[in-house]
């Protein structure tokens, strides 16, 4: 402290002096409930009676907390804090907007979700390998990204959140799990390593890590500075994390591996925080360059969109099939990023929020399925209707929410970048994304109607599953009624989040509102 | 100095990607290692190379009197380095137990997630 020093240092020029404000705990809290109880878990991880219960308890308060910081950014716009009082840029910042604070509670409940599935999914042996606090820290990683305000700091979070998810995915050790790991583990390394090289020559053209400083410099920076450079290299990096195609295979290649929770929680959360990194780069910090390369952009969202559903309808293993239809949904994102319109960032945005809970839902009822049925395999399922007409409700719900049809949520958010499409006089990229409709219905149809509506397996087949012994698990079936119903309302009651959604593509475009939460004074 | 360390970490790019464009997992691993330190001695180029001067203001001044190497990227270096190391050593693990398991470091044998040869989808019953 300034006092402790032979000479008294007059420091109001570069840290807050006065007390902490309360509301700084609430932005921090996100990050700061999972990494206690993570924390705590590994302190207490030969007591596994106790992991579940209190992981569930620090999930609980985690959704409070995202659900109390969301609530302040809509009424009084984005808030920001400065790590250990140095005033920005100098601190690290953590700026919650509507965007990253809709996104972190999103990621929030999913993550609750998955815990109360794991409590049945996961057995001893899972808890001693250390499967809650891998997923405590990898919400850390997760809410850590979504409220960062310094690009460096959202580098941090990424390895925080790729190191737990290798937990998560190795969690077993079986044969088929070590070889998707070392693909997956490979090339997302690779993929934080460009991001690091692309803030490396960020940092040489700016002299800032701060996002709202570097968004404000952007706008008066020279024509000399590389910005191109920046954000081509920015676009590879994240779309690498998001999976869009040509750098897609890691998916694929190990979605489908590990326990069918930890499976759900990647399918459902980590996609999405390459389109949230980027819309947050793309579009707040380098908006002209994003313009520029909006073809690109545009072709890579229809050929990751198609090849993805072409895949899902190529394969025969449910865990599978969903494993494309989430690469298939990352081209629907990117077809918002590439129109770069208000309508379009906001179908990105209500689309990333309705993609979490509908890919999270689909591997746990892909989990379900397995349970009951005895398979993942189409081949070999068969006969659920007779089993429970409950589940096959949901799978419906579920199969419709996916495909973008009535009443669930993956309508609206279509019916947005549609139009955004339209708008913009980009027929074929709205084409595209019909056309993926259509053949994502396609693809959910066919395991309706093999898993559910079919009596039995085709002959030469081995029977697995008998309707009158099956398993009905409860825990299960009822996490997936509860992962249903908020997809339903979504697709019922649209209104308030593409109202959330609308304020959140607008805060992304003008960003002055975040660079004044940042900068109240416009100092700095 | 700079233009000798620029032309340094492009080889260090060159070699990093020569390597991870082969089958053999170990050859890719190597490559990854490279690549980590090719990274961080483009972060530590980029502020600057100079030994000299110390990064201190003098006394009686508000700024720095000439041009220093920028302690800030040594920072960020020094984060990175301990992430891509313990992302290392886990991939290093994680390529063993690959090689026992399944017998091969070439990434065309590795094919026990995704097996050759399965069968299409049923077309009707």
């Amino acid at each position: 402290m300034a006092g402790e020093s032979a000479k008294a240092v007059d420091v109001a020029g570069a840290m807050i002096t006065g007390p902490v404000p309360a509301v700084d705990w609430l932005i921090v809290a996100p990050v700061l409930i999972p990494l206690v109880f993570g924390a705590l878990l590994l302190m207490f991880r030969h007591e596994m009676r106790w992991h579940g219960i209190v992981a569930l308890i620090g999930l609980a308060a985690l959704v409070g907390a995202d659900a109390a910081l969301l609530s302040r950014v809509l009424e009084h716009g984005p808030l920001s804090m400065t790590m250990g009082s140095w005033l920005p840029p100098f601190g690290i910042s953590f700026t919650a907007d509507a965007l990253g604070a809709t996104f972190a509670l999103t990621a929030g409940i999913v993550a609750f979700v998955c815990a109360i599935f794991a409590l049945r999914d996961i057995d001893v042996s899972g808890r001693r390998y250390g499967f809650y606090p891998f997923l405590m820290l990898m919400m850390t990683g997760v809410s850590g990204a979504f409220l960062t305000g310094d690009i460096f700091n959202l580098y941090v979070w990424f390895e925080v959140f790729v190191i737990s998810s290798f937990g998560l995915l190795v969690l077993g050790s079986e044969r088929a799990q070590i070889d998707g790991a070392t693909k997956y583990a490979i090339l997302n390394l690779v993929g934080t390593t460009l991001f690091l090289i692309a803030t490396a020559y960020l940092y040489g053209t700016f002299g800032t890590l701060n996002m709202a400083d570097i968004a404000r410099k952007a706008q008066t920076i020279s024509e000399a500075a590389p910005l191109m450079t920046l954000a081509t290299l920015y676009l590879l990096a994240f779309g690498m994390k998001a999976a869009a195609f040509p750098v897609n295979f890691w998916l694929p290649a190990s979605y489908h591996t590990p326990r069918i929770v930890a499976a759900a929680l990647f399918g459902g959360l980590l996609t999405k925080i390459g389109i949230y990194a980027l819309l947050r780069t793309l579009v707040m910090l380098f908006p002209v360059e994003r313009a520029i390369l909006a073809d690109l952009i545009g072709w890579v969202a229809v050929a990751t969109m198609i090849l993805g559903v072409l895949g899902a309808l190529a394969q025969s293993d449910t865990r599978r099939v969903f494993g494309f239809l989430v690469i298939s949904g990352v081209g629907v994102m990117m077809a918002g990023l590439a129109l770069g319109t208000e309508t379009g960032l906001s179908g990105t945005i209500f689309y990333a929020a309705h993609s979490m809970l509908i890919m999270t839902a689909l591997y746990l009822l892909a989990g379900v399925m397995k349970e009951m049925g005895g398979s993942f395999s189409l081949h070999e399922l068969s006969g659920l209707y007779r089993a429970s007409p409950l589940l096959t409700g949901i799978a419906l719900l579920l199969a419709l929410a996916i495909a973008g049809l009535p009443p669930a949520s993956g309508l609206w958010p279509k019916v947005l970048l549609v139009k955004a499409a339209v708008d913009a006089n980009a027929w074929w990229l709205a084409g595209a994304i019909l056309l993926t409709g259509f053949l994502t219905t396609i693809a959910m149809g066919r395991i309706f109607l093999f898993a559910f509506w079919r009596d039995a397996p085709a002959k030469g087949v081995a029977k697995v599953f008998d309707p009158a012994t099956a398993a009905r698990p409860v825990v299960g079936q009822g996490v997936l009624v509860v992962l249903t119903v908020p997809i339903v309302l979504l697709g019922v009651f649209p209104e308030p989040v593409i109202r959330v959604a609308n304020m959140a593509a607008a805060g992304l475009l003008h960003s002055s509102a975040y660079i004044n939460a940042v900068f109240p004074a416009g100092g700095g | 100095m700079e233009p000798a360390f620029a032309v340094l970490v492009g080889l260090f790019f060159a070699v990093a990607i020569y390597l991870m464009l082969s089958k053999h997992v170990i050859r890719i691993l190597l490559g990854v290692a490279i690549f980590g330190n090719a990274v961080n001695l483009l972060i530590f180029t980029s502020g600057r190379v100079m030994r000299e001067v110390a990064a201190i203001i003098p006394e009686g001044a508000t700024t720095l009197a000439g041009p220093v190497a920028n302690p800030l990227p040594q920072a960020l270096i020094l984060t990175a380095i301990v992430i891509s190391f313990s992302f290392f050593a886990f991939l290093l693990v994680l390529a063993y137990r690959a090689y026992q398991e399944l017998g091969t470091d070439d990434t065309d044998g590795m094919r026990v997630a995704e097996p050759e040869g399965e069968p299409l989808p049923p077309i009707g019953y």
